[in-house]
């Protein structure tokens, strides 16, 4: 291939080292070396599988799939072309981005599968530890560094999970998959009550980080809001505060039976008794072999320092008589800003949901355009987020007028974060060799059905999610109106739950009743919608009407004339 | 892949599919031995004939042809073989969004 882009000087992504590099270098090289046996015959399926799914790579329902772990979500632009090349080169020209903040490959060729971490690996990217039970890709903010309400910023920290992680000899084979949020803002963007640990960075009275952890969450066949593990572990304690909880987990999880193998179940079943035995371990470890030094800490945090940023204001005059002029770019700013703590500056959310498109899906070309749009807008930085959308993070105010004219050609000005049809779904049944039913055409006709922008800014914050399968990764069971596929009698069939909710005030959404045909999900979606605007108090969301409401009129409109 | 890999008792014709080794691609074992990836293409199995249709699935995974083949029922739908169950039509077809879907085949199929 063509010579590669230098990293942008200033982007906060952590670079590997000669070690790292030479690691990567040898993992790839064992597994062209397992991919030609495979080929060769020297390798059964039942032997390769396992070492297939090591490196990220599955076999879908209608071709292999290769999912590349995007760390917590950050992404450089050199990375970002990266992705579009084997995007274009290898699959067919577009990548799809998951609610683990990864992107999926989904038409790739066994041969190619090496040739495609070679290419991770020039950017310090690749596959491993996105499948099998093992810790996957640590998610964080998608505004990490950037927020003007963070407190911590969670970055260093979930860089030090995954290196903690990443290899982990004890942790390589848990009961099952085990997934870390980590955040530092008081306003949780990371699902971290839903997470087998989500960790809330904050500070003390005397401005020392600490960890607020919590455990046992988690969605799929048995979805449970977490419980808080400890309220504040000092930062040096954050690393044998994770490693016992591991511990306790690795000893005790359920192996047998694959449906109870979560944490979450052991930390039902446990109760308090799963905190003291974390302590209990804690207490046994060799004291200081798991200490986190500051000077490690303030080492990695060295990668991810604050870009140079200008001395700006707030509201330049540039932005405020563009607002003015233009409602289409006041309603696009609303919509997709973010505030910064830096002033003048301001995060972009660049929605992967057009109006009937595909939820999370980009094209090289647009990947590319976004790189292009980094690098001259927001220092080099894109974000992934748990929402399947691209983050811009540190954008200057006055430049919104031309970021928002550039994004537009690429189709990716879609002024609809947070509304309706920003939409949550799995890949489903369209590609997942586990889906029970499709998830990506329903949440293409529902973004149709609520096209009209005017109609979605009247409905306001709605958080659609749909799943495929009671796997859940359209984490439909926090959805403000969550979907769920399934298959009834080799029909595919919809169920609908109401009131859920991923941040801080974590909610499991309640089934409001029997489920829905394929052709007829989206009326009932419609008629959700309808009745909700009905009963609103002024200024309502969605989640507040229904707490309020509760389930009756949303039933009765759905099922009374049946 | 949720391939099962015992003989249940058929009792109405099936298909022989898999997934291609080297690409992963759904494809459906022909009247010439062959494995296609157009499902018109397939030969249908009578029931009496479905542990002799496995037999040649599992000798195509040992020559490293397939990988996961299984049994599906099907029916003849205006002279040609397609799937009962949507799952295995879907995989007949490709997904049912803009990825490079066949344009001759449909659910609707």
């Amino acid at each position: 291939m063509d010579s590669l882009p230098a990293i942008p000087p200033h982007a906060r992504t952590y670079r590997y080292d000669a070690v790292d590099k030479a690691f990567l270098q040898a993992r790839i090289a064992e597994f062209r070396d397992q991919v030609q046996r495979r080929l060769d015959g020297t390798l059964t399926e039942d032997e390769f599988k396992p070492l297939r799914l090591m490196n990220g790579l599955y076999l879908q329902l209608h071709a292999y799939m290769l999912r590349v772990a995007i760390p917590y979500g950050v992404l450089n632009t050199r990375q970002l072309r990266q992705l579009a090349y084997i995007a274009r080169r290898w699959d067919r020209g577009f990548g799809h981005f998951t609610t683990r903040q990864n992107i999926q490959f989904n038409w790739t060729k066994l041969a190619d599968a090496p040739d495609m971490l070679a290419a991770l690996a020039e950017v310090d990217m690749h596959a491993i530890q996105t499948s099998g039970n093992c810790v996957r890709n640590v998610t964080t903010d998608e505004f990490a560094g950037a927020a003007a309400d963070e407190v911590v910023d969670p970055r260093p920290y979930a860089e030090i999970l995954r290196q903690w992680s990443t290899l982990h000899p004890e942790f390589t084979y848990l009961p099952r998959k085990f997934k870390i949020a980590i955040t530092g803002a008081p306003h949780d963007r990371v699902a971290a009550k839903l997470h087998d640990i989500g960790v809330i960075a904050k500070r003390n009275t005397e401005g020392e980080v600490g960890f607020e952890v919590w455990v046992g969450g988690g969605l799929g066949r048995t979805p449970i809001v977490g419980t808080k593990l400890f309220d504040f572990v000092p930062e040096a304690d954050f690393l044998a505060t994770m490693e016992a909880t591991l511990r306790v987990y690795n000893a005790l999880g359920q192996r047998e039976n694959i449906y109870k193998a979560r944490i979450k179940i052991l930390v039902r079943d446990l109760g308090d008794e799963f905190r003291r035995l974390v302590e209990r371990e804690l207490a046994e470890m060799p004291e200081g072999r798991y200490r986190l030094p500051s000077e490690v800490v303030q080492a990695i945090a060295a990668h991810f320092a604050p870009p140079p940023f200008a001395r700006l204001t707030d509201n330049p005059p540039a932005l405020r008589q563009a607002l003015e002029a233009n409602r289409a770019f006041a309603t696009w700013v609303k919509n997709c800003t973010h505030p910064h703590r830096a002033p003048g500056y301001v995060s972009v959310v660049i929605s992967l949901k057009p109006i009937g498109g595909i939820p999370g899906d980009a094209s090289a070309d647009q990947m590319e355009a976004v790189a292009d749009l980094a690098d001259r807008f927001s220092f080099g930085e894109i974000r992934v987020s748990h929402v399947q959308n691209l983050v811009l993070p540190h954008v200057r105010q006055e430049d919104l007028p031309a970021l928002f004219a550039a994004l537009k050609p690429h189709g990716l000005a879609t002024p609809n974060i947070g509304l309706v049809s920003d939409i949550i779904s799995c890949p489903g049944m369209d590609y997942c060799a586990l889906a029970t039913a499709r998830s990506i055409p329903v949440a293409q006709r529902i973004s149709e059905r609520f096209a009209d922008l005017d109609a979605q800014l009247d409905i306001g914050t709605l958080h659609v999610n749909i799943s495929g399968c009671i796997n859940a990764c359209g984490h439909h069971h926090v959805g403000h109106i969550g979907i769920l596929g399934v298959d009834k009698r080799g029909e595919e069939v919809y169920q609908i739950t109401l009131g859920g909710s991923a941040t801080n005030d974590a909610a499991i959404g309640e089934l409001i009743g029997p489920a829905f045909s394929y052709d007829g999900v989206v009326d009932a979606v419609e008629t959700i919608i309808r009745t909700y605007v009905a009963h609103r108090a002024p200024g309502e969301t969605f989640k507040d009407a229904y707490r309020r409401l509760g389930p009756a009129p949303f039933k009765e409109a759905l099922y009374a004339a049946a | 892949m949720s391939a099962p890999a015992k003989v249940k008792p058929v009792t109405a014709p099936v298909l022989l599919t898999a997934n291609d080794l080297r690409d992963g691609r759904v494809v459906w074992l022909t009247s010439d031995g062959s494995w296609t990836l157009n499902v018109t293409e397939a030969r249908l199995f009578a029931p009496d004939e479905a542990a002799q249709a496995l037999a040649l699935g599992q000798a195509a995974e040992r020559l490293r042809q397939v990988v996961g083949a299984y049994l599906t029922e099907a029916e003849l739908k205006n002279g040609v073989p397609m799937p009962r169950r949507f799952r295995e039509k879907l995989r007949a077809v490709g997904p049912s969004v803009d990825a490079e879907p066949k344009p001759s085949l449909s659910l609707a199929s």
